[in-house]
């Protein structure tokens, strides 16, 4: 039979708020264990939540991002279970009435493909605690210690519609809603810190089938690579025991990324009776239009906008409009050369996306750690547009650039890598050429016109490849006519 | 000088403020009642002698200095449900017997702030759940006016100390009628503000949508001058309400002329006992010769009361109480195997039954299958009982009727059948649910036992209430009579 796949994505991102989503504590990521829980994160008798303001803001942010619905009101609910690192005994999220509803993402597949995947809500919630196996002082033997400095940092758990049907697609909906919340800037999206992760249920059905599989959860995947491995191992499970006549069991499952598989982890059955209710220590959140409007106001250019305007407005291709927005600081960078170059959008695309992309890559750096800047890729690209030096020495340059922290002119000059221009000089180079290559060139003019690329080759040499390439052409064309 | 003990908030203010008396020697003389009376009743599950003197040594420099308020030095007691930093706060249960909270209550810290001296913590039942103070780890609390009876509950402790003269006042709360019956069946007077009034930041909940914190006193008078010190909005509570505390005191002498009296038909039907229903008959004579009318308004919702409540709140406290998990405070079993005896040991040995009972009430109105049968419905019927009040309130200033379907009942007498003892509660639960505020004032006694009078006011309507208790009590002397054996 043949199956189709399909995919729902739970996101949680963390929101970067200086403070926790019900308690004055701080949320920096790293502080010694348990040096960020005050009385209201360790659950003491009679404290009582208090929401940060901010969080909510940057839920309605995000809302308005995906053209979804900021509802009016939203009710905070207890989800009720224990566990060590969960010090209430309960979670507080949102469960009935979530404070974002319906939305929907567009994403570009490898193959030039678009698909529109929905949002079926976003809601706020808070994060637990950690419990740590090793590594905090004084913890021996089988003894498992807590650090609550997570729990009740805000994070909006982002679930998606059943929309996608392979790993890749699910990637590409994950890579599109990291690029938002960062262009946001309501989350850092570090995935190694657990900023931002997901939860993938995947599901199989016979194509053409409407009903849905049954579905096995997988938990906190916190890499883009996790969530195609994981995924396609799963599918792979599923469509091994669907084809030997087996069922698949509703479960939640954890990847295991060093054997690279799933495994069960509880099933339906052990699932918790989470007990939500709405949580009464905390009133619902009434949002009105002006609240809406100034929220609005505030939002940056997302990053479907920014791409749309640099397709029409720069004339970029749809593929590297989309490559240029994935990242704010990465579209930043690029409008900056733009700017210090005074247009030609092409030539700022290809460097960045080419060169730069290739330097950084080499080194593992961001963008914003770059180390030639915008105005300094300009500078060289000035170069290259006004014929001081061709694409071929740019590319010399801009590593020279990269070590030694130079702007582009100084190293044109000091190594001499101006463009030959003057036609005399090539000229003079071309007659050399042609003097010591006496065969090639009787082989040429019998009609071997393969040669051609030899000339070039032995006149760029002889030049240090400074000639200038379309001049270089046209002369070296017109001389070996004889 | 009258015996210290039996004058009132705003006797002893005036006293301390003309520096006929200190408040150390005030300290002194309640802690020693306190002490000689402790073996007898029970009313206090920590004694906090040495803190008290402090605090009232602190008040006489104020007092001297001339920055005293309205209350300074006023010694009162706090039940032992709000934390107090640096003292025991047990609320009645095993689970929290040696818990010292790093912090003070709002309450606590509003009361301190003014000046207020801590005498102890009153005793309780366990998480406030109960209607006898009968479920105390700490033992059950007697009644002043006939030991072998019970005083009510939750805040037992607190209307027994206040009847027995153990203390001027004393803090309490109140989700189900735990201040206003205990004050009915102690003869003290007893107030619930409206729900958001008092903030809940530091009282250990029990069910948030029905807590609140409020007093029990010998008077109207001694409510509206320590309510004002102690409501108001609070940031760290998001269910109080931002609204200006009106100057309670300055509204107590107001006259009643015109004011429209509801008689809940619902109070005063079946199960009400004869002698009391008299005394609340008299009693509404009394407001009537001072100009108030009455009019019989009907609440069709209220007799569904107490089985809302009963879904309601053990759901709330369910969750409310997943945190005494044995992990970072409170009772932890011995030598847990691992994570799940820790968890059920810690919590089977630290609760009590009435508490555990809740919890599985909670657990089970909760659970997928029958929260719509329970707890949603519950709800629907709350705000259903919510509407009867509201529309009452569109014709009636107050509503008026008894707290508690009878006097004082036997220790022992109901704790074999706790839907017997949930009935207790049947008139003062109504006014939990809608979140308005209420008192109970004394009104007569039946057979030696004091009995109570409610009073139940529009949302924020406290200022109301508390003039019409003190007009009645101007009238009337049930309020200063004190128990045989605690006179002297």
């Amino acid at each position: 039979m043949e199956w189709q796949t399909v995919i729902g994505l739970e996101i949680h991102a963390q929101l970067a708020t200086r403070s926790k989503i019900f308690s004055g504590s701080a949320t920096t990521y790293g502080a010694p264990p348990n040096a960020q829980a005050n009385l209201v994160d360790l659950a003491y008798p009679g404290v009582l939540p208090v929401l940060n303001a901010e969080a909510v803001r940057m839920a309605v942010k995000f809302g308005l991002a995906i053209n979804a619905r900021v509802m009016r009101r939203s009710v905070f609910a207890r989800k009720n279970y224990f566990y060590p690192d969960l010090p209430k005994g309960y979670q507080i999220s949102q469960y009935e009435l979530p404070i974002v509803c319906g939305g929907a993402v567009d994403i570009v597949l490898e193959d030039g493909t678009d698909r529109r995947i929905g949002v079926t809500r976003a809601h706020l919630e808070e994060d637990a605690g950690k419990s740590l196996h090793e590594g905090l002082a004084g913890l021996s033997g089988a003894l498992t210690g807590v650090d609550l400095n997570r729990a009740g940092t805000p994070l909006i758990e982002i679930v998606s519609e059943p929309q996608m049907h392979s790993a890749k697609e699910a990637v590409a909906y994950m890579k599109k809603i990291h690029t938002l919340v960062r262009y946001l800037g309501i989350c850092d999206g570090n995935m190694q810190e657990g900023s931002f992760r997901c939860d993938a249920n995947v599901s199989l059905r016979p194509r053409g089938a409407e009903k849905l599989g049954t579905r096995a959860e997988i938990k906190n995947l916190n890499s883009f690579r996790f969530v195609e491995k994981a995924i396609n191992y799963e599918v792979a499970r599923q469509i091994e025991l669907l084809e030997s006549g087996r069922q698949v069991t509703q479960e939640t499952r954890l990847y295991d990324a060093d054997r690279g598989e799933t495994r069960s982890m509880r099933s339906k059955e052990e699932a918790n009776d989470y007990r939500y209710f709405p949580d009464p220590d905390l009133l619902p959140v009434e949002i009105d239009q002006p609240y809406i409007d100034a929220v609005t106001a505030d939002l940056p250019e997302l990053p479907d906008q920014k791409a749309q305007r640099f397709i029409s407005q720069h004339g970029l291709s749809a593929y590297d409009a989309g490559v240029l927005t994935a990242g704010a600081e990465l579209a930043d960078y690029y409008e900056a050369v733009v700017h210090e170059l005074g247009g030609h959008p092409k030539v700022a695309a290809n460097a960045v996306m080419g060169e730069l992309a290739g330097l950084l890559n080499r080194d593992g750096l961001e963008i914003a750690a770059s180390r030639v800047s915008a105005r300094r890729l300009a500078g060289l690209l000035r170069r290259v547009v006004d014929n001081t030096i061709s694409g071929k020495i740019a590319k010399d340059v801009i590593e020279a650039m990269w070590e030694q922290g130079q702007e582009a002119d100084s190293i044109i000059q000091a190594r001499g890598l101006r463009q030959i221009t003057d036609e005399s000089a090539i000229e003079a180079a071309i007659d050399a050429v042609m003097i010591a290559n006496p065969s090639q060139l009787a082989d040429y003019r019998a009609g071997k016109e393969k040669l051609f690329g030899f000339f070039v080759g032995q006149v760029m040499k002889a030049t240090g490849g400074k000639a200038n390439p379309a001049r270089l052409n046209e002369l070296l064309k017109k001389k070996l006519g004889g | 000088m009258t015996e210290l003990h039996t004058m009132t908030v705003a006797e002893l203010a005036a006293a301390l403020r003309s520096r006929q008396v200190s408040s150390v020697e005030l300290a002194r003389s309640f802690l020693a009642r306190i002490e000689r009376h402790q073996a007898d009743l029970n009313a206090f599950i920590s004694i906090t002698a040495e803190a008290a003197l402090e605090q009232a040594g602190k008040a006489d420099e104020r007092l001297r200095g001339g920055d005293a308020g309205a209350l300074t030095g006023v010694p009162i007691a706090h039940k032992d449900i709000f934390c107090t930093a640096g003292e025991k706060t047990t609320c009645g249960s095993r689970m929290l017997a040696n818990f010292v909270s790093p912090y003070d209550a709002t309450v606590v810290e509003r009361l301190r702030a003014a000046g207020v001296v801590m005498l102890g913590k009153t005793n309780m039942d366990e998480f406030a759940m109960g209607s006898s103070n009968e479920t105390s780890y700490f033992g059950p609390v007697r009644n002043p006016w006939d030991p072998l009876r019970v005083p009510g509950g939750s805040s037992g402790g607190s209307a027994a100390a206040v009847a027995a003269r153990l203390a001027p006042a004393a803090t309490a709360t109140d989700t189900g009628g735990s201040i206003r019956q205990p004050a009915a069946l102690c003869g003290v007077t007893g107030i619930k503000p409206t729900y958001g009034r008092v903030s809940r930041y530091g009282m250990v909940a029990f069910a948030s949508s029905l807590d609140q914190g409020g007093l029990i006193t010998q008077s109207a008078q001694d409510a509206a001058l320590l309510l004002a010190a102690m409501a108001g909005f609070d940031e760290r509570d998001s269910t109080s309400v931002e609204l200006p505390v009106p100057d309670y005191a300055a509204g107590l002498e107001q006259p009643l002329k015109g004011l429209k009296i509801g008689l809940l038909k619902e109070f005063f039907d079946r199960g009400l006992d004869d002698e009391i229903e008299r005394h609340i008959r008299a009693a509404l004579d009394v407001l009537r010769a001072q100009g108030a009318v009455l009019k019989e308004v009907s609440l069709p919702n209220l007799p569904l009361s107490v089985p809302t409540y009963y879904v309601v709140a053990p759901a709330e406290c369910s969750s409310n109480l997943a945190r005494f998990d044995g992990v970072r405070y409170g009772y932890r079993c011995e030598k847990p195997r691992d994570l799940l005896d820790l968890y059920q040991r810690s919590r089977g040995e630290g609760f009590g039954a009435e508490v555990k009972r809740r919890i599985m009430t909670g657990t089970y109105v909760l659970s997928a299958g029958y929260y719509d049968a329970f707890y949603l419905k519950a709800q629907r019927v709350r705000q259903l009982i919510s509407n009867d009040f509201e529309h009452a309130f569109h014709e009636v200033d107050v509503v008026i009727g008894p707290t508690t379907p009878t006097a004082a009942f036997e220790l022992g007498a109901k704790t074999s059948d706790p839907v017997t003892m949930y009935l207790n509660d049947i008139y003062t639960i109504g006014a939990n649910l809608a979140g308005l505020p209420a008192m109970s004032v004394p009104c007569g006694f039946v057979q030696g036992l004091p009995v109570g009078m409610q009073i139940i006011g529009a949302h924020f309507g406290e200022e109301r209430l508390l003039n019409v208790a003190h007009r009645y009590q101007c009238e009337t002397d049930w309020h200063r009579r004190a128990p045989p054996g605690f006179v002297a």
